[in-house]
């Protein structure tokens, strides 16, 4: 554990002195070549509309992006630009005096949402020497929402309607809402909402949910295009409960002394998209399943804000089949499976750097073995979005905290094959080794590990297929892979989308079990190996050890 | 060169369990010695003492002219062969890897020779076993391929614990004779571990019994026949006459 925590201190170092490097860097070529803008947004169709507007718009003005799409709710999205590895993502007013200050404010100033962006902004300057640009013009509060059915049935028209009615309704919320006190804590408070039943969903599945009877009431968002397709009722909050989210750009302090033009740039967006034209773009997005980048540009290209330049040479690739959908994205899916098997290599190959010998040195010391793995199996039981979220406030996001959590997820597999391979091997001839006259070390080499290779093996391929499952969620802290068309399909309710993200995955993980397996029968004992690998064990080898 | 062995006054305990209770024997140069006796009589303990596998809280241990401790232990066991019950050999090795063990330890450079004529020694030809793997054979090839890798290097003692004790009547008569002559052609000192009476008059010149750590008797077949020490060594003696007399018609 000691060692663990030591290379995670070793890591921190590095990420920390890379990023000291990188502001020296940055601040001796003001006017040279600049870093990337870092643009990101959280994990749902309207937060990623914004993040390309961003985007192309810094872009048509000759500055270089880094996206991190859907980085995560707002814990992580806005831990990440709290320490700097994002510039800027697009947040919500209510949201930042609930969620992120846990500041209320008393009803006068709640019904005016001008007050309460002055009041966040002025709270955010201060505590966190992060800046509010001005508001982009909509509101996006949260929409509660039943369909025209159940509201009829029940006599549904407000918030306070539905808590009277709610212990015979279930509730299908989002895991961000479920946890917020501007969402279902403070909703059971206020009203004393007590649904029958709540079923965490993920944002793409609540409005399918709803239509298909599953569950009788979801947290939507006012803007969402969703809402109107399945034709369904809003309920009011009749008791003023929700605070005003007016939406805008959040910008991290730095960018503003380090870039001052991306923040020029940002700002033409200031006031300009109502609430009836983002519920226009998302319905888009959400409802007709066009590209994001599309959308976003189109909106540009309509305010004015960039030139005609912008390639639109996707726009008729809307419903095609899923073999062209893929092969349309050949290039970009290769990248990202690339990027994964990149991670997971890393990852795997940390892991086996210190596991293997870890598993050997615990051997050696038997009563510490069995609580030391034990120690690593309970890393296997944290969920790997929680621990991924763990390592934000320790290195930031993007490939490194992605890296460390993975490796830590490998190496109890691996450890714990070793231990037990090593332990186990062959007992009569480990015995009769040493009454022959070999070293510990000869042992080791010669006898114990060659045994123990096919139960280290497994280990290695669990791991493995573990690490290739986990990077998944890799993409929710910003470190790429085939995560991210997983992440953003489910932000923007967009099943091929996922798949195309999660079917190479899948088959990833089979081709990286099925090489793992050839090298397992190619490092097998001599005595268990066949066909043509046998022919590969040595009659003789006098190698001295 | 065959080299004598000697214990004096050897003691030891596993824990609160006495294993050796002020034990001494001699192996003169070349003789073989058969330690008889239940499980638990502290037979093996005394046989581990010689190749330090035991290290004993009391007592000497020497091995031709020196004290056990004389030289690391690792050192000392590649000059000592060894044989167990079941044979340790390497499963990932072929046969002839295998007895070119201790040859390869002791950095011989014709270490493979000299594998080939241990493996001739104990009858099997190395063109029909030297590339065999240790399951691809019978347990008492197993046994002989043991014999031979504990041989092989020319050692000048001998330790066997319960060599023959796996295996079946057939194969183990066939191994015991086999054995026997080698060990006359080699002269090689030889301390043996059986808990068969029968073995150990067939294989030893002399006859240790053994009984909770201490000796009952020691000395040939024909002295524990004729003039049992104790007891117990009359019994042993009786019950190992009535096994034979339930063979006769």
């Amino acid at each position: 554990m000691k060692g663990i925590l030591r290379s995670l201190a070793l890591v921190e170092f590095a990420v920390a002195a890379s990023a000291h490097a990188q502001s020296t860097a940055t601040e001796t070529s003001t006017h040279g070549q600049q870093r990337p803008v870092v643009i990101a947004s959280k994990p749902f169709g309207e937060s990623y509309l914004l993040c390309e507007m961003f985007a192309q718009l810094l872009e048509s003005r000759g500055m270089s992006v880094e996206r991190r799409p859907g980085l995560g709710a707002t814990e992580i999205a806005f831990g990440a630009l709290r320490t700097g590895a994002i510039d800027v993502y697009p947040e919500y007013t209510g949201t930042g005096l609930v969620a992120v200050l846990h500041d209320s404010l008393p009803d006068s100033v709640m019904a005016d949402s001008r007050a309460v962006f002055a009041h966040v902004a002025r709270r955010f300057t201060d505590e966190y020497g992060v800046r509010w640009l001005p508001p982009l013009g909509f509101q996006n509060t949260y929409a509660i929402a039943v369909t025209r059915a159940t509201a009829n049935k029940y006599h549904l028209r407000t918030l306070s309607d539905l808590a009277r009615e709610s212990p015979h309704l279930t509730a299908g919320f989002t895991a961000d809402f479920i946890g917020r006190s501007d969402g279902l804590v403070g909703l059971s408070r206020v009203y004393g909402l007590h649904p029958r039943a709540v079923r965490p969903l993920a944002p793409a599945v609540k409005y399918q949910a709803l239509a298909s009877g599953a569950v009788d009431v979801i947290d939507g968002y006012s803007t969402d295009g969703l809402l109107a397709r399945y034709d369904l009722v809003t309920l009011i909050d009749d008791r003023h409960f929700f605070p005003p989210y007016e939406a805008a750009a959040l910008v991290n302090g730095k960018l503003e002394s380090q870039i001052p033009s991306a923040v020029a740039g940002l700002t033409l967006l200031s006031g300009r998209l109502d609430e009836k034209t983002m519920r226009q773009l998302n319905r888009r997005v959400e409802v007709d399943g066009e590209d994001v980048r599309v959308v976003a540009a189109d909106e540009l290209k309509t305010l004015g804000l960039i030139g005609g330049r912008q390639s639109t040479a996707r726009v008729e690739q809307s419903r095609s089949g899923f073999a062209r959908y893929m092969w349309d994205r050949r290039s970009d899916l290769a990248a990202l499976t690339l990027r994964h098997l990149l991670l997971v290599g890393l990852a795997l190959l940390a892991a086996v750097i210190v596991a293997v010998p870890l598993g050997l040195f615990l051997e050696r010391t038997r009563p510490l073995a069995e609580p030391s793995i034990g120690a690593l199996g309970v890393l296997q039981t944290i969920p790997s979005i929680a621990l991924l979220a763990f390592m934000i406030p320790l290195l930031g996001v993007g490939v490194i905290p992605a890296l460390v959590a993975l490796w830590l997820y490998a190496l109890y597999p691996i450890a714990r094959g070793t231990y037990t391979g090593v332990r186990d091997a062959d007992p009569d001839a480990v015995a009769a080794a040493e009454a022959l006259g070999t070293t510990p070390v000869q042992r080791l080499m010669w006898v114990r590990l060659p045994l123990a290779a096919p139960v280290i093996m497994a280990g290695i391929r669990t791991a493995a297929v573990i690490t290739v499952g986990a990077a998944t969620l890799a993409a929710f802290i910003g470190a790429g892979g085939l995560g991210e068309p997983i992440v953003a399909g489910l932000a923007l309710a967009d099943t091929r989308m996922i798949l195309s993200g999660a079917l190479p995955a899948a088959a990833l993980a089979l081709l990286v079990d099925g090489v793992l397996g050839l090298v397992e029968r190619l490092i097998a004992p001599a005595h268990r190996r066949e066909g043509i690998w046998r022919r590969r064990a040595p009659l003789m080898r006098t190698s001295n050890v | 060169m065959p080299t004598p062995l000697a214990a004096r006054n050897v003691s030891h305990r596993f824990g609160s369990v006495v294993a050796l209770d002020d034990v001494s024997i001699d192996v003169p140069a070349g003789r073989a010695v058969a330690l008889v006796g239940e499980s638990g009589s502290g037979k093996t303990t005394l046989l581990r003492c010689f190749n330090r596998l035991v290290e004993p809280l009391r007592g000497e241990v020497r091995v031709g002219d020196h004290d056990v401790r004389a030289q690391p232990a690792v050192l000392l066991r590649r000059g000592i062969g060894y044989v167990q019950q079941h044979g340790g050999l390497l499963p990932h090795w072929r046969v002839l890897r295998n007895v070119a063990l201790v040859p390869i330890l002791r950095e011989m450079t014709d270490a493979v020779d000299v594998a080939r004529r241990a493996l001739e020694l104990v009858g099997l030809p190395v063109s029909d076993f030297g590339h065999r793997f240790p399951h691809e054979l019978s347990g008492g090839q197993r046994q002989r391929v043991a014999l031979a890798r504990s041989i092989a290097a020319r050692p000048g003692v001998i330790l066997l614990d319960e060599p023959f004790g796996a295996l079946d009547a057939i194969s183990r008569a066939e191994l015991q004779e086999s054995f026997d002559a080698m060990r006359r052609e080699l002269s090689v000192t030889t301390l043996l571990v059986t808990h068969d009476l029968a073995e150990a008059g067939q294989l030893a010149d002399e006859v240790v019994v053994m009984r909770a750590g201490r000796i009952e008797q020691q000395g040939t077949m024909r002295t524990l026949i004729t003039a049992p020490a104790t007891d117990y060594v009359a019994r042993l003696i009786a019950r190992a006459r009535a096994g034979l007399e339930a063979l006769r018609l």
